[in-house]
């Protein structure tokens, strides 16, 4: 579900950067590496705070849903000169509901996983309130991907 | 003001960023749910907090937080401690009740700012 336009619109926008990280599931041990590393990449590459930051936010919230609920995922990241756009895809339970996983408070999270502060319910909210565009899927058994685009023009006054 | 100043009024214990006590704290928020603190902490922030997993190096990492304040004598793991110093985050430990340690460091900040900009 898009919040806004479609891919087609951003696709001839060519990469400046582009690549792919590994996230392990099931442990907590790496949970946000991946996200400092990018927030270390974009704040390399010039973007403005507000992108970089936002960037990072919903990247973390998608790293740590792959170390709560996966067993293993990949976060993309690609530049261009006017999108950041990450992409979480995991292997993994899926999700059974996803209009209910996008629910604020909304949680399946275990015990163990609140006892470090995690299972909010807040996650995919945060993901969709701090990026332009949002998409999610996922099949049961399978796995879920997440598609996240931050225009780097935009001036947002969100974060 | 800078984290130095709130390090001495109020004898907190120093665990880790030494040598970033000079940052400036412009305001603080208060959370123990990450997701929370993720949404609306803002860079600059003193972040108190009873969590003490490791998590919380990478979130005050990730949103530029002057430092982490770990509340009600909660003891931070020795691997959070690590990562801590090793990204340059202070944490630091209050031995006082979270409510008064709040509260002094929110009187400190409001002191050095006008009323129109009191929004910490
Ligand atoms: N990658 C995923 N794979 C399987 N289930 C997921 C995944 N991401 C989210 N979910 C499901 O959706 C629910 C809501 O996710 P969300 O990130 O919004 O909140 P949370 O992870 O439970 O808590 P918080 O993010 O606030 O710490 C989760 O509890 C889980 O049931
Ligand atoms: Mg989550």
């Amino acid at each position: 579900m898009w919040k806004g336009l479609t891919t087609n619109v951003l696709s001839h926008d060519a990469a400046i950067y582009e690549n792919s990280f590994p996230v392990e599931g099931g442990t907590f041990d790496n949970a946000g590496h991946v996200s400092s590393q990018i927030k270390a990449l974009l704040t390399r590459m010039k973007l403005s705070k507000k992108v970089v930051r936002r960037a990072a936010l919903v990247t973390y919230e998608a790293e740590i849903n792959i170390c709560s609920y996966a067993n293993r995922g990949r976060i993309h990241l690609r530049v261009t000169p006017e999108h950041v756009t990450v992409e979480a895809i995991d292997e993994g339970q899926g999700i059974a509901d996803i209009e209910l996983a996008m629910q604020a408070g909304y949680s399946t999270a275990t015990e163990r996983i609140r006892e470090m502060g995690f299972g909010a319910g807040m996650g995919l909210c945060n993901i969709k309130n701090f990026s332009d565009f949002f998409r999610i899927s996922s099949e049961i058994g399978k796995g879920t991907h997440l598609k996240m685009v931050i225009r780097i023009d935009k001036d947002f006054d969100g974060i | 003001m800078n984290l130095d100043t709130i390090v001495k009024e109020l004898d907190l214990k120093v665990l880790s960023g030494q040598d970033r006590l000079d940052a400036e704290v412009s305001g603080g928020y208060v959370g123990d749910l990450l997701s929370d603190v993720m949404a609306n902490s803002k860079e600059g922030d003193l972040w108190f907090t009873r969590q003490i997993h490791q998590n919380i190096v990478a979130v005050a990492s990730l949103k530029d937080h002057a430092g982490i304040v770990v509340i009600q004598g909660a003891e931070p793991a020795a691997d959070t401690l690590e990562k801590a110093r090793k990204e340059g985050i202070p944490i630091l430990a209050s031995a006082r009740p979270g409510f008064e340690t709040i509260g002094r460091v929110f009187n400190m900040i409001a002191a050095t700012k006008s009323p129109e900009e009191a929004d910490i």
